[in-house]
């Protein structure tokens, strides 16, 4: 199977979370193995998912803990114990 | 998401909040803490807001807890939790928002195209305006596939929890989440390489 680049870009994702079928995944291979630029959009869309995932691009806010726990001990006090649907309370 | 330790016996710690202990849900909470936010952030782009909507979505899995069912796991009903509260409030401030787009035709994306990739290395995000580039990129993301992104990407959810906490089916998860990365990396790939170092030339000769 020949691949042009427009349909190497439809299997990316497949290719990167390895779930293409062996023959699929070798014509990929093989048009990346001589195509520069297939080749550098396979590479970016990786680099560019370890980055977003990265914990430093969205921070938890300071405090945000402790001020979750707080109101949440505030509610606790305010609403009737949850107790197991279909039971008797 | 940190995964919880395998120690960690939730269905035990549910039904002991429900037995009235419940000081136990603030232990089986805590490792959500980080999640439960960023799926809010990921929706509602507005931190103060955001951390509304995640106390406001714990709240509401404390108050229901009983209906709990230990078929679906623990995190995912509490997503589906979040995405149910910061979605609310999304249409509250936008009527019209609406999730309706189309997973079946082919529709591909179109990747930036580059010949000079290098890596970008991580320590790049030690720079404000790199973290701040990703997070523009993630939020111009439409919403159906930022869902998607965000739980695939940054919460390590797999294909079916993805699927299960926003309610499509596996074949929309592949498919928005493919999209999704070709945007980003279309968005992205420019404006990071320009953000990139330049590559010392090592041997030009050759």
């Amino acid at each position: 199977m020949v691949l042009n680049c427009r349909h190497v870009w439809d299997y990316i994702s497949g290719y990167l979370d390895d779930t293409l079928a062996a023959d699929v995944r070798a014509s990929v291979e093989e048009h990346l193995a001589h195509c520069e630029i297939c080749s550098a959009v396979l590479d970016s869309t990786r680099n560019i998912l370890i980055l977003t995932a990265d914990d430093r691009v969205f921070e938890l806010p300071l405090g945000y803990s402790e001020r979750l726990h707080a109101r949440l001990s505030q509610a606790m006090l305010e609403i009737p114990p949850p107790t197991r649907e279909g039971e008797s309370t | 998401m940190q995964p919880p330790a395998e120690s960690r016996d939730e269905n035990a710690m549910i039904a002991k909040v429900l037995a009235g202990g419940t000081d136990t849900f603030h232990e089986l909470i805590r490792p959500y803490e980080r999640s439960v936010y960023m799926m809010a952030l990921s929706l509602l782009h507005n931190e103060a807001e955001a951390e509304d909507a995640a106390q406001e979505s714990f709240i509401k899995a404390y108050r229901n807890l009983g209906r709990f069912r230990a078929e679906s796991r623990f995190s995912t009903w509490l997503i589906a939790i979040v995405l149910n509260e910061a979605r609310g409030r999304l249409r509250r401030k936008q009527p019209g928002l609406t999730d309706s787009i189309d997973d079946t035709s082919e529709g591909s994306v179109t990747p930036a195209q580059l010949t000079d990739w290098r890596e970008i290395p991580s320590e790049s995000l030690e720079r404000k305006e790199v973290r701040s580039l990703i997070r523009q990129a993630l939020n111009s993301l439409p919403l159906p596939y930022r869902e998607v992104f965000v739980l695939r990407e940054l919460e390590e959810r797999n294909v079916q929890e993805t699927a299960e906490a926003l309610g499509i089916t596996s074949a929309s998860v592949k498919m928005r989440l493919h999209r999704a990365r070709m945007m980003l990396q279309k968005q992205l790939a420019p404006d990071l390489i320009s953000q990139a170092p330049k590559r010392r030339r090592r041997f030009p000769w050759f």
